[in-house]
């Protein structure tokens, strides 16, 4: 944790994710901007797709590989990887090397890869060390929500709290059981619809009594959350910690 | 709450459990609140990070060391046990370590069974085993006492009878218990159950036990407890049977500290309880008491499954302390009766597929986010998450798949619809054509996105696709950069 702060590089790749890909676009470009800002190069490789945890978290291990072994082939280069998702970051860092226990040499490659890749929020603070003191834009209260993955594996809400604290204008409100899961989960979510149902609705329940908008930096967890509040009928809205940062730094609310 | 009796119910019937479970807020807020409490008092129990995670790798490393040396420490346990005057026997079923235990009550014409808390005599279901035989077997573990009074089955590891209020418990000792009112005072309410028990323990031919902990080098079992039951079961009558899985054994009396250290603080909150019973062998010539005879049954049902593979074995390092259950969000909102399991939570999640196999255990695994809040909390470092994924994969093997150490029930999850639907998944993300497709189809379909999306639109509203994949930004991005020089944001 406490190690010297890697060299700062001038080119990164940028991992979208599938779910930014499809659906929160406007996610992975405001993390091309917010790097840009740095003055760093950022590359986006357009044979990307998926870092393979929804198979790898159901127990189809081969299907993950495949997919993982697709990606592993893009990032030649020795830059860092740059992922704007916690739990993604954590597949691509801590599961990728033991998809190739069998393959040594796709192992190494794997292994190469995988210790390049940084969360957002981690990168910006540990490597970048942002300077955001001059960012602008209206009072505002909000809430953070952490994926448990991207807390455990990649420290990612130590990362958040320390980005949005920096902010000018912006109050952090701890909801109650803040480090409780939102009930996503990948398939989880599809397969035990119901429980996974009955843990957004309380994670709503709880995020909604301190603020009206939370930011996280994985969108698995902000679209779970989003989605059960509009099912709900609550007006609680989540953004990218992308998003929010890029709009900050812009002036806007 | 529903009082049926919970005997003999499968874990197969996890889903129809659920939804009922779920349908019951006040069993989902008893819940809620007990786990909240016991977050907190087990939080208040570990202050300072490093001592923590120091004492954490000295539980791991001696549970470790147990299980690598397991075969030679059992050996070196009987022998010891014996040396002191315990009969040890070996049960490979629950059926065989009930048998033993009948045939011992039956050589020694006992009528009276008092019991101290065993999760294994529950694992066995012993008390229904002899009950049909015509020996009567009482709960002494106060929790235990209410469960068994109201015909149901723990739903906890470490408290039994978690699931009810006061207000149950007030209504079902007014039931059951002759001359008790409705009081809830629960100091009230413990008085008129120790009354009972009380009595009950002279009148006991055998008590029968768990064990915590096993120590090999000099033939000791440790029991934890709080309320004496223990001690009295183990002590008052003239025979004493304990009972314990195999993986319960640690080399020496050091190795057991770090553990008697974890396992209440991690439980309960508390920093030690209040009795340890270190029990080695029967009453001795001149001892004021103590049992005249005392025996051992170790269990296997299955354990030597998890044993077996390298991966599952970290699975019997649980010292069965319940922090993982007391901190899973699923088990806070359904509860520990809906698993059907003898281990509820995340312990049973990982640990009935070898005790049942698994076929009958098929939901549990796939019934977690894995969030991880298990084994952030265990004491002995189980990777519940890992194991779940494991277990998974073991369930999802097709038929006749050709495995180093095959489990019971492989292949339980199997379907070849799920298996396509996996390989058309990989077959789009691992190849840029159909992928591009996919990004194409997806964006410019998206009024078309379906309005029931399985299990995500039943609390959700549906998923719609964005406009312009990220891909596509990129692209016109790029585009842009080559065609002019675009200022910095
Ligand atoms: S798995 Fe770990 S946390 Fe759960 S009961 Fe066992 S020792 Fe305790």
């Amino acid at each position: 944790m406490h190690a010297a702060r890697p060299p700062r590089p001038d080119q990164v790749y940028l991992f979208g994710t599938c779910l930014i890909d499809l659906f929160v676009p406007e996610a992975g470009l405001d993390a091309v901007r917010l790097l840009e800002r740095e003055g760093l190069t950022v590359h986006y490789p357009q044979a990307q797709s998926c870092c393979g945890q929804p198979a790898w978290t159901s127990g189809n291990p081969d299907e993950a590989r495949r997919v993982a072994a697709a990606q592993i082939a893009l990032f030649d280069q020795p830059w860092p990887i740059v992922v704007p998702s916690g739990s993604c970051a954590g597949m691509m860092r801590h599961h990728w090397p033991a998809l190739f226990d069998d393959e040594p040499a796709l192992q190494a490659r794997a292994r190469d890869v995988a210790g390049r890749v940084h969360e957002l929020a981690g990168f910006l603070v540990e490597v970048l060390a942002v300077d955001y003191s001059g960012a602008g834009g209206e009072p505002v209260t909000v809430g953070l929500h952490t994926s448990c993955s991207a807390r455990r594996e990649m420290g990612t809400r130590v990362h958040g709290v320390q980005l949005l604290s920096a902010l000018p204008g912006v109050t952090l409100d701890t909801h109650a059981s803040e480090s409780e899961c939102c009930g996503f989960g990948g398939v989880f979510s599809l397969k035990h619809a119901d429980i996974s149902g009955a843990i957004v609705r309380d994670k709503v329940a709880s995020l909604s009594a301190v603020c009206e908008r939370f930011v996280t930096a994985d969108c698995g967890c902000m679209l779970n959350i989003t989605h059960a509040a509009e099912h709900q009928g609550r007006p609680l809205r989540g953004e990218h910690i992308a998003t929010f940062l890029r709009r900050r730094l812009e002036g806007e609310a | 709450m529903s009082a049926q009796p919970l005997h003999f119910v499968s874990p197969a019937q996890f889903r129809g459990r659920v939804s009922e479970a779920l349908a019951d807020d006040g069993l989902r807020d008893n819940f809620r609140s007990a786990m909240n409490f016991l977050r907190d008092k087990r939080a208040s129990q570990f202050p300072d990070p490093v001592e923590t995670e120091a004492l954490r790798d000295l539980g791991e490393a001696v549970r470790k060391h147990a299980l690598a040396h397991l075969p030679a420490l059992l050996e070196k346990l009987e022998a010891n046990l014996q040396a002191r005057g315990v009969e040890v026997h070996w049960a490979d079923t629950p059926d065989e370590a009930c048998a033993l235990i009948h045939r011992i009550a039956t050589e020694a014409g006992a009528q009276r069974v008092i019991k101290g808390k065993s999760m294994v005599s529950e694992e066995v279901e012993l008390n229904h085993y002899l009950e049909a035989r015509g020996i009567d077997c009482l709960e002494s573990d106060m929790g235990e006492y209410i469960v068994q009074l109201a015909g149901e089955r723990p739903s906890h590891i470490v408290m039994p009878a978690i699931h009810k209020t006061k207000q149950d418990i007030a209504r079902l000792f007014e039931q059951k218990i002759p001359g008790a009112g409705y009081t809830e005072d629960v100091d009230a309410l413990i008085h008129t159950g120790r009354q009972v028990l009380r009595e009950r323990f002279m009148q006991a031919d055998i008590g029968i036990s768990g064990v915590n902990f096993a120590i090999a080098e000099t033939g000791t079992l440790w029991l934890v407890e709080n309320e004496g039951n223990g001690r009295l079961s183990t002590t008052v009558p003239d025979i004493h049977i304990a009972m314990m899985g195999i993986e319960k054994v640690v080399d020496t009396l050091e190795h057991a500290l770090p553990l008697a250290s974890l396992l209440p603080r991690s439980a309960t909150g508390q920093a030690a309880t209040t009795y340890f019973n270190l029990i080695t062998g029967p009453r001795r010539p001149g001892d004021q008491d103590g049992p005249r005879r005392m025996h051992l049954v170790l269990l296997d049902n299955g354990r030597s499954q998890a044993y077996a593979d390298a991966q599952l074995r970290a699975t019997l390092q649980c010292i069965r302390c319940g922090a993982c259950m007391n901190h899973c969000p699923v088990y806070a909102r359904v509860g520990g009766h809906a698993y059907g399991t003898t281990y509820p939570g995340p312990i049973g999640q990982i640990l009935s597929p070898h005790l049942l196999g698994l076929e009958a255990s098929r939901d549990l695994p796939t019934a977690s986010s894995l969030c991880g809040a298990c084994a952030e909390v265990c004491p002995v470092r189980i990777p519940i998450p890992s194991l779940l994924m494991r277990l998974r994969t073991e369930a999802n093997r097709a038929p006749g798949a050709r495995t180093a150490q095959p489990l019971a029930g492989q292949g339980a999850s199997f379907s070849l619809g799920q298996k396509l639907v996996w390989r058309f998944w990989s077959g789009i993300y691992a190849r840029t054509g159909p992928y591009r497709l996919l990004r194409w189809a997806a964006t410019r379909l998206r009024r078309w996105a379906p309005r029931r999306q399985m299990g995500w639109t039943q609390h959700r509203t549906p998923l719609v696709p964005a406009a312009r994949s990220l891909h596509d930004l990129m692209k016109a991005r790029r585009m842009a950069v080559s065609d002019r020089d675009v200022k910095k944001m």
